[in-house]
């Protein structure tokens, strides 16, 4: 399992399920968490059972699970399918099947669509395999709602546009990782000048993205001021990406950015938790 | 039918893996048996004891 990945996982879908119109019982709002939680670990483990081959070439996860051999592939992937399952069903058994039928979606998508399909052969991979990590709050909405609606899809695209430039700054100063063990990322296949100029496109994509939830009726004037100011903190990185050649300004992006998304999350959790209002929706 | 070979015993380690798997099994599972059975009653809602069936 992936503890990093699953704790922002953890984190959105708790605040996909405070932030959805409507009332869970804590109760049924921790199983979901636990479900969701369950999920991403299944993923990941699935994907280390996949990529035990290239993660063993790269320094970053060279000392997982699966290729340090503290556990054997074939582990891996029982493991990862019996939690898989056993998630989606806890899910659709204990709470509601909109909601299982996402997560599932959502696992089958990390594994299939990306791990198998897209990581290896485009250097587009994380830009369509963000949708996977983009899902949780969504399955979590839909645990409240048994709906997916406007306000689910903002809190899905706050994630969708964030993942790019996040991993593009990683792929700027991992770049011989995974050129190694030959995965197509940006940086290596189209350059650093053209992935320095796709980082800052995408942050910029980022701001019409974090108005979403305030226009959908899911967040409020805390969330409009310190996401946007946020944003704003988030696109100058970006631009000193894009300008500057070499140097720390990768690095400091993608440090960056881990922080700019829980705290775009954490300002709608703080004001579900102070019951302060959205605005009201206007999409 | 040709004689199958023997078979080989688990090492120490072995064993000792397997009881630890074993362990964390059986918390799962009686974790699961707790998550059903309090779902179920807050589903059921309160005063399920006094429902006519």
């Amino acid at each position: 399992m992936k503890p990093r990945v699953m704790s922002l996982v953890v984190f959105t879908a708790i605040v996909g399920l405070l932030a959805a119109p409507g009332h869970i019982h804590p109760w049924l709002g921790f199983v979901t968490i636990l479900c969701i939680a369950m999920g991403a670990g299944a993923s990941g483990a699935l994907n280390m059972w996949y990529d035990a081959d290239i993660d063993a070439v790269m320094t970053r996860t060279k000392n997982r699970a699966v290729p340090s051999g503290a556990i054997s592939p074939e582990e891996a992937l029982g493991f990862g399918l019996g939690l898989a399952a056993l998630s989606v069903l806890m899910l659709g058994l204990l709470v509601n099947w909109q909601s299982a039928a996402l997560l599932a979606f959502t696992i089958f998508f990390y594994v299939v669509i990306y791990t198998i399909g897209l990581k290896r052969h485009t250097p587009q991979n994380i830009v369509i395999g963000g949708a996977a990590g983009a899902f949780p709050p969504m399955v979590a909405w839909a645990a409240v709602t048994q709906t997916v609606d406007l306000g689910s899809i903002s809190l899905f695209l706050l994630i969708f546009m964030w993942t790019p430039p996040h991993f593009w700054a990683l792929a700027l100063f991992r770049e011989g990782d995974y050129a190694k063990a030959g995965i197509p990322m940006l940086p290596n296949v189209y350059g650093r000048p053209e992935t320095r100029k796709q980082i800052l496109i995408y942050t910029l994509l980022c701001i019409p993205a974090v108005a979403l939830p305030a226009l959908t009726g899911t967040a409020g004037v805390l969330y409009a001021a310190g996401a946007g100011a946020l944003t704003l903190a988030f696109v100058k990185q970006a631009y000193d990406v894009y300008r500057e050649v070499e140097g720390p300004a990768a690095k400091r992006l993608f440090g960056f950015s881990i922080f700019w998304l829980f705290a775009v999350f954490a300002l709608i959790l703080v004001e579900r938790l102070l019951h302060l209002p959205a605005f009201p929706a206007v999409l | 039918m040709g004689k199958s070979p023997p078979p080989v015993p688990y090492s120490p380690e072995d064993m000792k893996r397997r009881k630890r798997r074993a362990f964390i099994m059986a918390i799962g599972l009686a974790l699961l048996v707790v998550i059903f059975f309090v779902t179920t009653l807050v589903r059921l809602g309160s005063h399920v004891t006094d429902k006519v069936m």
